[in-house]
């Protein structure tokens, strides 16, 4: 009998969360269009497709999230969303404003 | 009467380490003879004295003349706070004889901890040659009653953990410093103390750690450190707050500076910022303290040391060989082809955590455990390659 793989193409330890109340994951290798990846956040899993290209390094959503939020890395505010972002989307200076620039 | 054995548990979550009990009741995690020249120009005698003496090393300090300002008080503070730290059994402070800084004034500031300590001053004992015999003779014996000492259980609470990153790159921010931030959680979480300070580093992020402080004196000194620094950086003519992240930050991913500076604070953990310290200052407070220094990596370490730091740990990404004269420094780092090409330099290896091996908290508990052992006695790659640093922060030119 063949085993039953749907996650056959999810891709472990491909990005990183820092803190169970991060919005944002890190892409630890460039994650293709398409691709599926499952993250830990505090001990729970999420499979999260990835709607961009994310270069390695880059973040992307982990939920959806409306514009004018907080976008929360090291369970910290690190910036505000200038635009709505949806989950598995690249989260950069293109959608991110940073509260300290003055 | 209580009869409890004053032994903590050894398996405990490891709340105890074995280290040496000193006169002020601190307890060190090395046992030196500590050789401090109070001037540049009794460094060649205090290297000479030293020579070929197991556990006697010495401070290569070129300062001590010449200084104005607060850097006359700075450098005092910073010799006497080595030979105050718990990780030396006793001192030889060498001077010139006419030098700003008295090597008597000195020995005194280290009396106060009631440590033994010496004086030899090249000009009243007669020349380089005597000073080296006499001081050789004065080691030899310090280093023999030293020896003598064994080491004992000691609480965590007698800790002081110092945090720093150099030559990071994109795994400094993802794995090592938030496992070391969960080390630091779990130290202070057992009454240790954490030290965070390179203050250039959180320019940035100053507002989040300044909601973490203990009372609103604290935070109004977090944002204190942070604008003297970016004052004084904008007197040379660079913006820090403008100028980061830079565009090679950007294009790696780093998207804002309170991103980045979080990627270097999280070092320290998620506590409460009990107390803002000035550079070699010995914290006054249990738990996570904000030491205001250079992001200058040796000048960091020796301002964390004379602040009475027992064991460092430092974070990698492109690797670093640095280390201190009494100081344990632990490295580690996220990179797995640095912790590859530089094993002999680096101790830990958290590239587990980008590789989905081990989590950012099984890794914090691997160094909470490393922390322990060092500080009972296993020695780090920078001590085993006696790579052994020091550099004094100082604000004005010498005259």
């Amino acid at each position: 009998m063949t085993p039953f793989k749907p996650l056959s193409v999810m891709k472990k330890g491909k990005a990183v969360i820092i803190d169970e109340r991060d919005n944002v994951a890190t892409a630890v290798t460039t994650l293709e269009k398409g691709s599926v990846v499952s993250v830990n956040v505090g001990g729970k899993e999420e499979i999260i497709t990835i709607k961009e290209r994310i270069p390695g390094g880059h973040k992307f959503a982990i939920y959806d999230i409306d514009w004018g939020q907080p976008l929360i890395k090291y369970g910290e505010i690190m910036g505000l969303s200038k635009t709505s972002i949806k989950r598995g989307e690249h989260v950069h200076v293109h959608n991110v404003t940073s509260p300290s620039k003055r | 009467m209580s009869t409890m054995s004053p032994v903590p548990q050894k398996d405990e979550g490891g709340a105890s380490f074995y280290g040496y009990i000193r006169p002020d009741g601190k307890i060190g995690t090395r046992n030196y003879v500590l050789v401090i020249p109070s001037v540049g120009c009794s460094q060649g005698a205090a290297s000479a004295i030293v020579r070929g003496i197991k556990n006697a090393v010495y401070l290569p300090n070129v300062l001590g003349c010449g200084q104005v300002g607060e850097d006359r008080l700075i450098v005092k503070k910073t010799l006497a706070g080595f030979g105050i730290n718990p990780n030396v059994y006793g001192v030889l402070v060498v001077g010139n004889g006419c030098e700003h800084l008295s090597a008597e004034e000195l020995a005194n500031e280290i009396r106060s901890s009631g440590k033994p300590v010496e004086v030899l001053v090249i000009q009243e004992v007669g020349g380089t040659r005597k000073t080296i015999r006499e001081g050789r003779r004065l080691i030899k014996e310090m280093v023999d009653r030293a020896s003598k000492q064994r080491r004992e259980p000691a609480p965590l609470e007698a800790l002081i953990v110092g945090t720093e990153c150099g030559g990071s790159d994109y795994t400094s921010g993802l794995a090592s410093n938030p496992a070391v931030g969960v080390a630091s959680n779990m130290l202070i979480d057992r009454g240790a103390t954490v030290i965070l300070s390179e203050t250039p580093e959180l320019i940035g992020a100053e507002h989040i750690l300044a909601a973490r402080a203990k009372t609103p004196h604290v935070a109004k000194r977090i944002f204190e450190v942070v604008e003297w620094w970016e004052r004084k950086a904008l007197e040379a003519g660079q913006n820090i707050r403008e100028s980061n992240p830079s565009p090679g930050n950007i294009e790696g991913g780093i998207t804002t500076l309170e991103e980045k500076s979080l990627g270097c604070i999280y070092k320290g953990g998620t506590g409460t910022v009990e107390e803002v310290i000035p550079y070699a200052s010995i914290p006054s407070k249990k738990g996570l303290v904000y030491m205001d220094t250079p992001a200058h990596d040796i000048e960091q370490l020796t301002g964390m040391a004379a602040g009475g730091a027992q064991v460092i740990l430092f974070t990698t990404g492109r690797g670093t060989p640095v280390g201190s004269p009494i100081v344990p420094v632990i490295k580690i780092t996220g990179n797995k082809d640095l912790f590859r090409k530089m094993r002999d330099n680096i101790d830990l290896d958290v590239s587990t955590i980008l590789s989905g091996k081990e989590s950012v908290t099984e890794a914090g508990e691997r160094i909470f455990k490393e922390v322990i052992a060092v500080a009972s006695g296993k020695p780090t790659k920078a001590e085993r390659l006696n790579q052994r640093d020091f550099c004094i922060f100082k604000m004005y030119m010498n005259i």
